[in-house]
């Protein structure tokens, strides 16, 4: 398995733990004791997914001739 | 003597030799870190309801090391895939970058550990303090019966485990008069477990006489189970990068000189170093949850 199969298998818990973060800081927000940061560390949390999902394709594309082996 | 397969690809494995090591040797990693990883859910399911800390890690701190270790596997990758175009001032610029950011993480770190082994929980003698029974919090200083200048008060009393012995009433063979943190009172050990809805919390300078001390400890491996894992962890974890980085900058220095002999074995030990920095990444991604989230 070469660093690109590696790299993307990072991406991949990456975005996962992005999205995972996101949840978790929301239901802060949803309970009782939640307050408006933990709503602006939620959306924040949903960005840096979404940038690490782009940022995915990118390499993927970039790195196309490159074998995973 | 020649290395045999340094370069190209073994016929029976299919890739060169250095990357079946390293694969082998990430083997055995994951099996150190897996067995941390099973001691944690063992002593976590055991842990009786309501018992197990919540909130004492700093999530904007951990969450700016997720950050930081993300873009070094950035920088790490583009460093491979610069030796691989051939642009060996890239691979300078990014493993550069790699290295920074290695530095970056274990600052962060080394600050995490400095504000657990400052943090103390003082139990109180019974009924000294109407406030509650136990003090929580930062040590802000000592004083001692024997006058001392304040140089000698901070040396002698520095939060690490020196200043465990206070407890006992006699530091460094002086005698202890008393001590300050930057805390508060609380009735009960239940109230410093989960923090989570303790958002706002108000510290104010507490001056305990060491009459009212009954012990003291701090916020290190040795205050309960989940301290223990969090600092055996994380430290392991730190060593990693710390060996990572003692690679990656011998890559960037000494090792250099192979790229004008032979750019694709230095291209190959590249991505060799990489391919154990994602694994060190991949692990952060996992304690990191574990450790300041759940």
């Amino acid at each position: 398995m070469s660093l690109k199969a590696v790299h993307l298998i990072f991406v991949n818990a990456l975005t996962a733990l992005s999205f995972g973060c996101a949840i978790w800081k929301f239901m802060d927000y949803r309970s009782e004791n939640g307050t408006s940061g933990d709503l602006w560390f939620s959306l924040a949390a949903v960005g840096v997914g979404i940038l690490v999902i782009v940022y995915g394709r990118y390499f993927l594309k970039k790195l196309k001739k490159m074998s995973y082996l | 003597m020649e290395i045999p397969y340094a370069v190209h690809p073994r016929p029976d494995t299919g890739i060169y030799n250095a990357k079946v090591g390293i694969w082998l040797f990430l083997a055995s990693e994951v099996m150190l870190f897996g067995a941390l990883f099973s001691a944690y859910v063992l002593i976590r399911v055991g842990t009786p309801p309501g018992e197990w800390p919540h909130g004492w890690q700093n999530v904007t701190l951990g969450t700016l090391n997720t950050l930081v270790l993300a873009v070094s596997a950035i920088t790490t990758l583009m460093a491979w895939v610069a030796c691989k175009v051939r642009q060996f001032g890239k691979f300078k610029f990014f493993h550069a970058c790699t290295l920074l950011l290695a530095l970056a993480f274990l600052c962060i770190k080394g600050f995490e550990y400095y504000d657990h082994l400052t943090h103390y929980e003082i139990h109180l003698t019974a009924g000294s303090n109407a406030g509650g029974s136990i003090a929580d919090g930062h040590f802000a200083g000592a004083i001692y019966v024997n006058p001392l200048t304040k140089e000698q008060v901070e040396t002698k009393s520095f939060c690490g485990m020196s200043f465990a012995t206070v407890a006992g009433g006699v530091t460094n063979n002086y005698e202890l008069a008393s001590v300050t943190i930057d805390g508060r009172y609380v009735n009960n050990e239940q109230q410093l477990i989960d923090l989570r809805s303790q958002k706002e919390v108000q510290e104010t300078e507490l001056k305990i006489p060491r009459s009212q001390i009954k012990d003291m400890q701090s916020y290190g491996p040795w205050h309960n189970d989940y301290l223990a894992l969090y600092f055996t962890m994380t430290a392991l974890h730190a060593l990693h990068i710390l060996g990572g980085s003692i690679v990656i900058g011998y890559l960037w220095g000494p090792g250099r000189k192979l790229w004008k002999v032979d750019p694709e074995h230095f291209t190959n030990r590249v991505e060799v170093s990489g391919l154990f920095w994602h694994f060190v990444d991949l692990v952060w991604i996992f304690l990191f949850p574990v450790l300041y989230l759940m």
